[in-house]
């Protein structure tokens, strides 16, 4: 997963002699590198150029420490605790308590019988979605990338039909589908006109769960199309013309030509998915709110919900979700990384 | 050269070969699929309220036809009416009175029939509904989610910008002590994403006085370890005698940085501005937590919020819906090609 440049950036060097503020005529530009310059020259004077590269990268650093390394401390601090209390000093430590109470089930493969029963709904509705949407989401965007990889007109205008939803922010996608799938939508007159009857798709349980599958789907298929378009097109063509002089049978030359070339492409479409699978939130809530009842309610949502619109906002109990959440996410990256150094070794 | 071409090329040199067929068959489709729901979501955006109560729904926004008749304060709805003896006229309606309408004819309007309610169809026309998008702006807090959506995409950019470009620098120019432990530390914050950190994000950013703040919304995402990858990789193309030349003339660091290497990234740095405009302004699940107050709400936390209280009102759901979209759409008009690479050559989003 790294930029491999083709355009090579050296086509238009500046001459190093001519220290030209960038921006050119810019005035803006031209004040921002001036007022810039010489605070940061003297910085240098002071501490040594040696020391420079600290200087770089210290407000990245400082952005995810703050943000991210800090929390995630404070994360197994909340996990280990109890109360309301927001700050990690007022609360009382409870060991493992949240994570038992979250693991309290008389039969984990029942959620009904678990103490978090919304819980493990999460989990089974997340370990569902993900599953299903997965393979359709693996198999429909080999399927484009292949036909989009065939000799078509105007493939540009397909592989942008079908890249375009992926730029849709999930709140959008939500409505867009809600208003198809409505009592009174556009699915429900299309198949009334066809002598069908009127379905409610977002309140019977498993309508909804398709149909959440089905956006998720939509939504971001154009962008693993795209990952493994630009594999098929890596694969380097007189692999096909020896095929062709033995006349091996098309699909044949897929089977064991195309797909073990695209094998490193698919591991990591299937990963990825995966990951963002088990992450799923944002469609959903909009489109079901995790409903009807808790049909689609996703373990994130849960999440959420504990922490930040529940009546009784339980950081401890959500903060110990998360974590199991982030075990789980962090295995998955770990596989991913396993088969991506397999692939560039 | 691919096999659909050697094959076809082989069976058949100059016809179709049906894999071909089935190739543009599943395209077209794929049009319709892709492109069909966000089409029917802009078609009905500019129906009438009433038009979009009807079902089966129409397909283009139409609307009855009305008439001003002298005489009559309101314009009348206009309908084809079936005469007793057979033939149609173009009808004004002044009344109904339980099955009967009381209509009569717009260029006469003098002569009044009694027409049962079952013998007329309105008339219809092409019309858009525009008012579904003025009146959002006029009425709702509309305008404020938008200045906050184009605040927070604009700010966070440019600070995501600046700092991963840096990074990407001090990365990729410098040999120094501690850059191993820096690029672990970014490569390890690739795999936390926000939903598992959200309660103690949320504690710093309360800790820093910022919630309800767009503040909140823009800090804690503008250190992206996928912005700094993606510039560090570009940055060690970038020759280094340019470099070296540029020390020999005393350039300082910070120079070399702003004046020579920054210039030269402009491709990276567009595909990273790209990603970034898209990022923020669909991002939903953190504004959601940390902004509570309605005059805080980006677009994506407002919608999702009307979207609640207007189930009945879809005529402006639709079409603020449709003005949320519409900026992604034309940056995907304008830069599709350079989009669609820079997914494909660095599998980022």
């Amino acid at each position: 997963m790294t930029l491999t440049s083709k355009t090579s950036p050296a086509t238009s060097p500046a001459p190093a002699a001519s220290l030209a503020p960038s921006g050119g005529t810019n005035p803006v530009l031209k004040l921002v590198t001036r007022v810039l310059d010489w605070p940061m020259a003297g910085l240098q004077r002071l501490i040594g150029e040696r020391r420079m590269p600290y200087v770089f990268l210290l407000p990245n650093l400082v952005f995810f420490g703050l943000f991210v390394f800090v929390p995630i401390a404070i994360n197994f601090v909340y996990s280990v605790t109890g109360g309301p209390a927001l700050f990690p000093s007022e609360r009382p430590y409870v060991g493992a308590g949240q994570y038992s109470y979250l693991f309290d089930c008389g039969s984990y493969v029942d959620p009904n019988t678990c103490r978090e029963d919304h819980f493990w709904r999460g989990v089974y509705n997340t370990l569902f979605f993900s599953f299903f949407q997965v393979v359709a989401m693996v198999g429909l965007s080999l399927l484009t990338a292949v036909v989009l990889n065939m000799k078509i007109r105007g493939r540009g205008f397909f592989r942008a039909v079908y890249f375009f939803p992926v730029l849709l922010s999930p709140v959008v996608v939500a409505l867009i589908w809600k208003w198809i799938l409505q009592r009174d939508g556009l699915l429900n007159a299309a198949i009334m006109g066809l002598g069908g009857d009127r379905t409610l798709f977002l309140a019977e349980p498993g309508w909804a769960m398709f149909w959440v599958i089905f956006v998720s789907v939509w939504a971001h298929m154009g962008f693993y199309t795209l990952i493994l378009l630009a594999g098929l097109q890596a694969i380097p063509t007189d692999i096909y013309e020896a095929a062709e002089m033995d006349a091996t049978p098309r699909w044949r030359v897929f089977w064991r030509l195309t797909l073990p070339l695209l094998w490193p492409n698919l591991i990591v479409v299937i990963v990825l998915s995966l990951i963002r699978a088990v992450q799923t939130f944002d469609e959903v809530f909009v489109l079901t709110g995790g409903g009807p009842g808790t049909s689609t309610l996703m373990v994130v949502q849960y999440i959420y919900e504990t922490a930040f619109s529940n009546q009784v906002q339980n950081f401890g109990l959500a903060a110990a979700a998360s974590v199991v959440l982030g075990i789980v996410l962090f295995a998955l990256t770990l596989a991913q990384l396993a088969f991506t150094q397999r692939k560039s070794s | 050269m691919n096999i659909a071409h050697l094959v076809s090329a082989r069976r058949n040199p100059k016809g179709w070969h049906w894999t071909d067929i089935a190739a543009y068959a599943y395209l077209l489709l794929g049009v319709v699929l892709m492109f069909g729901p966000v089409l029917w979501l802009v078609l009905s955006s500019f129906k009438t309220q009433a038009s979009l109560l009807e079902f089966p729904p129409s397909l283009l926004p139409l609307s009855q036809k009305e008439v001003v008749v002298t005489g009559y304060p309101q314009p009348l709805p206009l309908f084809t009416v079936t005469m007793e003896d057979g033939t149609k006229r173009e009808l004004a309606q002044v009344r109904r009175i339980g099955i009967q309408a009381q209509m009569i004819d717009p260029a006469n309007p003098s002569q009044q029939f009694r027409v049962p309610i079952d013998k007329r169809t309105p008339v219809r026309q092409f019309s858009l509904a525009t008012e579904n998008y003025s009146e959002p702006l006029q009425r709702f807090a509309f305008p404020r989610f938008l200045a906050n959506s184009v605040f927070v995409t604009v700010v966070a950019t440019l600070i995501t910008l600046l700092i991963n470009s840096m990074a990407a620098y001090a990365l990729s120019i410098y040999e120094f002590k501690g850059k191993n432990a820096a690029m672990l530390m970014v490569i390890g914050t690739l795999m936390i994403p926000i939903t598992i950190i959200l309660v103690p994000v949320y504690l710093v950013v309360t800790k820093l006085g910022l919630v309800n703040s767009l503040w909140a919304v823009i800090l804690p995402g503008a250190a992206t370890p996928t912005g700094v990858f993606l510039l560090r990789q570009y940055m060690l193309t970038l020759p280094r005698d340019l470099i070296e030349a540029a020390r020999m003339d005393k350039a300082s660091e910070w120079q070399i940085y702003w004046r020579i290497v920054m210039p030269l990234t402009l491709p990276a740095l567009a595909v990273l501005t790209i990603f970034s405009i898209m990022w923020r302004w669909n991002e939903f699940l953190w504004p959601l937590a940390v902004l509570t107050k309605t005059e805080s709400y980006t677009l994506q936390i407002g919608l999702n919020a009307f979207q609640g209280e207007l189930q009945t009102q879809w005529q402006y759901l639709l079409a603020m819906t449709v003005m949320t979209l519409t900026p992604v759409a034309l940056v995907f008009v304008f830069l599709q090609r350079f989009i669609t690479t820079g997914i494909a050559n660095t599998g980022m989003k």
